[in-house]
């Protein structure tokens, strides 16, 4: 689909969008639908995207397997390290409460950070469930 | 530090794998895999002895409180299991340093550490959460980490093991929250301990015994309760070495203890002994298991699989301590999940050994064998004695509190079948001790050699404890019958 001008231009115009919208939905998880779920899935879907219109080669030399791999493990080390943040500021494990002097603000910041966590590795696996399939040979 | 433990025992193994994702190599993936497994050993024993003085211990994650908030509790029953699944999930690493290199492709190393400690962290997480729900989500981590390490085997049936299992597996967990989801309806409550406060006046009502048969039946495939062990003997057959002597050893005694929590925690001996036919039914089931797995056994062609086969039957003795319900039975369940996880696990270890050397367990390369490796050979003899309940050996305490549990509850018949199934298990074990002592060596048997030192050490400590457990029983029977008694209430 490389040749195609129509999909180029209009991928072209779309990615940015896309992950502008992840950020949106991860951000938004606080108020209404949304979360690092979500937002993990969407920011992928926008690489995926990108692979469909422009190859997997490049998708893989924009965002290369070490770096997805790498992102499943950061965003679970992220989350558990919300919770030994909770550990070292004198609560049990996970504990928002003490990340800030004032216990709500402290429950924000620590989905804050939880979310993100959630973002990356469900980014990173949706990516690499992808590079898996997509890189697969047909059997012949 | 010490009052954050229960948390630590779980996350500590959990935060490895992440760790050994992104540093990769494998000797540090070992180390870093070694370091979380002693750990949580640590842990477990701290946390056992902590109970024992103190009485349960109860940590709230995040600071909510239960029953809003997810409860890790540590009590005689958690503490117990807890121990043998940490300890287990240490010795075999020392193992793995040597196996894991003869047995898998140097670029997946770093990969079967990082399921190792999910798996782990999987099965600590079940025994130690308060939470049924939490129950299911760290079923679902060991499960989803077991279905890949199986999948890790060299022989590509193991693909296939795999498959089997995950479905099965699959079918068991959505079995296991549908019940765990009727509860909740029921009850609006998730924590184990409201649970069973707040059950006893709905028993008896048709959601509550839904759930108590979906859960029983979720949990049985689990733990491979005859007819659900299907999945059992292929996976055991294929995987590789060290994790066949893990899930062995752990995976299916964690799921009897899914079983006890629910049956003795949550709807209560009363309901589930006395107005309801569900110790009949575990009894049946638990005496086919027993005849039909171990005279199945009696006729493989393939050592391991032979061993496969014999927990099945293992698990029956595991199941009928259950079914038979009184004080000694329960004494037996717990103290076999032990005992038996502890001499399958030996076994296993040592059968690893022989795969490495020979490239395969079956009997017709097991000839000789005791000539070609005289220490790997005797400590399968040794630990198969344990299997069959010879006194001084582990097996045999077990055994021994079944038979006593059997007739108190003046069903002399099920005595009389443990004793006499033991004669089955007998026959197998000679099997191996006739290829092994008894018949000359030919072209098909393994070469001289043994194992490699690491893995021999890791085998014969578990070897050890067959007979340590045998002889000083102290430790498990005393930790057993304080479980026990706490199942039937008679402990806070």
């Amino acid at each position: 689909m490389r040749r195609e001008p129509v999909l180029r231009v209009v991928g072209k115009l779309l990615i940015p969008y896309m992950l502008l919208f992840a950020l949106y939905v991860q951000f938004h998880g606080d108020f209404g639908p949304g979360g690092g779920f979500q937002a993990g899935v969407i920011s992928a879907a926008a690489i995926i995207f990108y692979a469909l219109i422009f190859g997997l080669p490049a998708a893989r030399r924009l965002v290369p397997d070490a770096v997805v791999e790498s992102m499943v493990a950061l965003g679970a080390l992220l989350y558990l390290g919300v919770g030994f943040a909770g550990l070292v500021l004198g609560g049990n494990y996970l504990d928002y409460f003490v990340l800030d002097r004032n216990s709500v603000t402290g429950q924000l910041r620590g989905v804050f950070w939880v979310e993100l966590g959630v973002l990356i590795t469900v980014s990173g696996v949706m990516l690499k469930v992808f590079y898996i399939f997509a890189s697969r040979r047909r059997p012949d | 530090m010490l009052e954050h433990l229960p948390a630590l025992q779980v996350v500590v193994p959990l935060a490895a794998a992440p760790l050994i994702v992104l540093l990769r190599r494998p000797r540090v993936a070992w180390l870093l895999a070694s370091a979380a497994a002693l750990f949580a050993f640590v842990a477990a024993l701290v946390l056992a002895a902590e109970v024992a003085s103190t009485g349960a211990i109860s940590y709230h994650l995040g600071s909510w409180p239960p029953p809003w908030g997810i409860e890790y509790r540590v009590d005689a029953l958690s503490a117990f299991v807890l121990v043998l699944v940490a300890g287990v999930g240490a010795v075999v690493m020392p193992y793995a340093w040597r196996s894991i290199p003869a047995e898998l492709p140097r670029d997946q190393h770093y990969l079967f550490y990082a399921l190792q400690c999910l798996c782990l962290a999987g099965l600590l997480g079940m025994t130690i959460t308060g939470d049924a729900f939490n129950v299911f989500v760290f079923m679902e981590v060991a499960s989803l980490s077991m279905y890949v390490l199986i999948a890790l085997g060299r022989d590509r049936r193991a693909l296939l093991a795999a498959y089997q299992y995950l479905i099965l597996g699959t079918i068991g967990a959505t079995f296991y929250v549908i019940g765990v989801g009727l509860l909740y309806l029921l009850t609006g409550t998730l924590n184990i301990a409201d649970l069973a406060q707040r059950l006893p006046e709905l028993a008896g009502s048709r959601p509550a015994l839904a759930a108590l048969a979906f859960i029983t039946v979720g949990v049985s495939l689990k733990l491979a309760l005859f007819p659900l062990h299907l999945w059992l003997p292929n996976a055991y057959a294929y995987a590789p070495s060290v994790v066949t002597a893990f899930l062995a050893a752990t995976a299916t005694k964690v799921s009897v203890y899914v079983l006890l929590r629910f049956y003795f925690g949550v709807f209560g001996a009363r309901q589930v002994v006395e107005s309801l036919p569900v110790t009949g039914i575990l009894i049946g089931l638990s005496v086919v298991a027993i005849v039909t797995a171990s005279l199945v056994a009696l006729w493989q062609a393939d050592f391991k699989r032979l061993l496969a086969y014999s927990s099945v039957a293992q698990i029956g003795y595991i199941t009928l301590g259950i079914g038979i319900a009184n004080e000694s039975g329960l004494t037996a369940t717990v103290l076999h999940l032990f005992n038996h996880g502890v001499t399958k696990g030996a076994l296993f270890l040592l059968v690893g050994g022989i795969a490495l050397r020979a490239g395969g367990a079956g009997f017709e390369q097991l000839r000789g064998l005791g000539r070609a490796m005289p220490l790997t050979s005797l400590g399968i003899t040794l630990a198969g004695l344990s299997l069959i309940g010879v006194p001084g050996t582990a097996g045999f305490i077990s055994k021994w509190y079944l038979v006593l549990g059997a007739l108190q509850a003046g069903q002399w018949w099920l005595a009389a079948l443990v004793v006499a199934t033991s004669l089955i298990a007998v026959a197998y074990v000679w099997r191996f001790v006739e290829a092994a002592y008894l018949s000359a060596p030919d072209e098909r048997s393994a070469p001289a050699g043994e194992a490699p030192r690491v893995m021999l050490i890791a085998s014969w400590l578990a070897v050890g404890a067959c007979f340590w457990f045998g002889i000083d029983t102290a430790y498990t029977v005393e930790g057993a019958r304080r479980a026990a008694l706490f199942m039937l209430g008679g402990l806070p």
